[in-house]
């Protein structure tokens, strides 16, 4: 592994995605702090796991009924697919009431611009 | 009124007697807070008239001689990741700084159903990403116990309440280790339950596989009372568990004789403080003295315990906080032209330095190239830490650990250091990655007079187990 895996570039980019701007000193800070968290997390690969399904939860392994397969084993967590079937929806009101900028009826975003 | 001694169940017998009142005992600790918070900064938001109207209504009640419910009157706090309809609700963060939630976390609803006093919205690191507390955007809370130090993270804020009697019972959030590592940094009990056991509808998300609420309370009884009340399936969170809530106070009384104690050699390992290690072999040897028979065990997985949770937790935090864009919630950076600029602007402002950090290294750890390097192998790695504990309890029907390494560090000491503020959740980690149940409770003080914490982890949805165990050691 190189001692520098991630570039100011590669931070410019991954800021990019994660629609973040960072100041030039974030930028310089993130670099510093990525590398040293990845170099830790890096002990990863002292494991073979390629034999090992990944685990993206844990409520598929516990807490359901093992007798069922597949689907059926959260038939619990389904409901019918009508309108207002768990709560009504929020009056429009309500919805709307934290928004920086609103009308009556939407959310009101600036102008959209292609980048 | 002697609020040190304030019990959940203290509170119960007298108000049933009408020694005192709901709305007595709710002054009685908003003049705490008055007294205290000033200088320990645990409270970010207080809500005294939703307060005074759930003791009165507790009140009327109690004259008609009704039957009062497990919480009646009892005066709680709320972390400030929890959602509460109409009373302000940050995250510790500037980016909800004004926003108002237009419902209410059904932990918080059943707390309140119970007959809880909410008192207020206690402050956490923002998002609840922190070990320390000093990364809330307001202020960062001072430990009750020693005001120089911190009181642990991210449900800091909860903890020192309790710790201070500001409240007698607290709800917080655990991703990797939120409630057990706070409370054993202040004193307290801290009761993270299995994955799926409470709902997490209403509670601001932070990393959704590894998210779990529970309680801090003055003792175990305490935490089990609480549990039984915000416990169980509800149909607003799908991951909630369809599995019957047993008794847990009644279960607490069950003896412990003959009890089979997994010890792990991996938790005592370099790191370990001198002191923390001492208290917790005396705990052992207590559990021992009360009939428990202690096995040796290994848990081999845990070196790689902390690199696991931090690449899932801030994968799936960079997709949680996406939804702070500008747009629904609060805060939207001024004099912005484009969409774009407005997403990144208002985030540049809203975020604080810690999630800007996590956001960043969870989408380098899901963007293309680095998925299958990063997430996918920590998922992977995730399973084999979750073997190790089916392992494990095969042998055996607990297992005890430090709940920190350390008592409570100086506020600033990691500050400039995310890797050594990660390595402080070491030993709480593991429990929230396999979704098992985990307390830590008072096991002793330092020379300094800094409480330390022994953690108890159970089978999945075997809370009872581990309540029972926790409160043979408390009462013995």
């Amino acid at each position: 592994m190189q001692s520098m895996k991630v570039t100011e570039k590669d931070v410019a980019y991954v800021a990019d995605l994660a629609n973040l701007e960072l100041s030039d000193q974030e930028r310089t800070g993130m670099v510093r702090d990525l590398n040293s968290i990845l170099e830790y997390v890096d002990r990863l690969n002292e494991l073979d796991t390629s034999n090992v399904p990944a685990m993206a939860q844990v409520s598929d392994r516990y807490g359901v009924d093992e007798s069922k397969q597949g689907s059926e084993r959260f038939a619990y967590a389904s409901r019918d697919d009508i309108v207002e079937g768990l709560r009504k929806s929020l009056p429009r009101e309500e919805a709307l009431a934290n928004a920086p900028d609103a009308d009556e009826q939407f959310f009101r975003v600036p102008k959209v611009i292609e980048r | 009124m002697q609020l040190k001694s304030l019990s959940i169940g203290s509170a119960h017998s007298a108000l049933q007697a009408r020694q005192t009142t709901p709305l007595a005992l709710a002054e009685a600790h908003y003049k705490q807070i008055a007294q205290r918070d000033h200088e320990i900064g645990a409270f970010l938001t207080l809500c005294r008239d939703r307060a005074l109207a759930q003791a009165d209504r507790i009140d009327r009640l109690a004259v008609e001689g009704k039957p009062l419910p497990p919480l009646a009157g009892v005066p709680v706090a709320i972390k400030d990741v929890m959602s509460t309809r109409g009373v302000r609700t940050t995250a510790g963060s500037k980016m909800l700084d004004k926003y108002i939630p237009p419902y209410d976390c059904t932990a918080v609803g059943r707390m309140e159903a119970a007959g809880a006093v909410v008192l207020g919205k206690t402050n956490c690191d923002e998002f609840a990403m922190g070990s320390s507390n000093e990364n809330s955007a307001y202020f960062p809370v001072h430990n009750p116990r020693d005001l120089s130090r911190v009181p642990g993270g991210s449900s800091g804020g909860s903890a020192a309440a309790v710790a201070a009697d500001m409240a007698v019972a607290a709800l917080g959030s655990d991703t990797g280790g939120s409630i057990r590592q706070p409370a054993s940094f202040c004193g307290v009990v801290g009761l993270t339950p299995t994955y799926g056991r409470v709902s997490r509808y209403g509670l601001i998300a932070f990393a959704s596989s590894l998210d779990h609420i529970g309680p801090l309370t003055k003792t175990v009884k305490d935490a089990a009372t609480v549990l039984q009340v915000i416990a169980g399936r509800d149909s607003m969170d799908s991951t909630s568990a369809d599995l019957p809530v047993p008794d847990y106070v009644s279960e607490l009384e069950k003896p412990i004789r003959g009890m089979e104690v997994g010890v792990a050699k991996e938790y005592f390992g370099e790191g370990l403080d001198d002191e923390v290690r001492h208290a917790i072999e005396c705990a052992i040897d207590k559990l021992k003295n009360l009939g428990c028979e202690i096995v040796p065990i290994s848990l081999p997985h845990t070196p790689y315990a902390i690199p696991t949770y931090y690449l899932i937790a801030t994968a799936e935090a960079s997709s949680n906080l996406a939804r702070y864009d500008g747009v629904r919630y609060s805060l939207r950076a001024r004099g912005v032209k484009t969409l774009s600029e407005m997403y990144r602007r208002s985030r540049d402002e809203g975020f604080g330095a810690e999630v800007k950090r996590r956001i960043m290294l969870g989408t380098y750890a899901l963007s293309a190239g680095y998925y299958d390097a990063y997430y996918l192998k920590a998922q992977k790695v995730r399973t084999l830490l979750t073997r190790d504990f089916d392992e494990a309890f095969r042998k055996v029907d607990a297992i005890v650990t430090p709940t920190s390494p350390t008592p409570a560090f100086r506020i600033g000491e990691k500050s400039n250091d995310p890797l050594a503020m990660y390595l402080a959740d070491i030993y709480t980690v593991t429990a929230d990655l396999a979704g098992i149940p985990a307390i830590s409770i008072p096991c002793g003080e330092t020379q300094e007079k800094l409480p330390i914490g022994l953690q108890i982890l159970g089978r999945h949805f075997d809370e009872a187990t581990i309540l029972r165990l926790a409160h043979a050691y408390e009462q013995a």
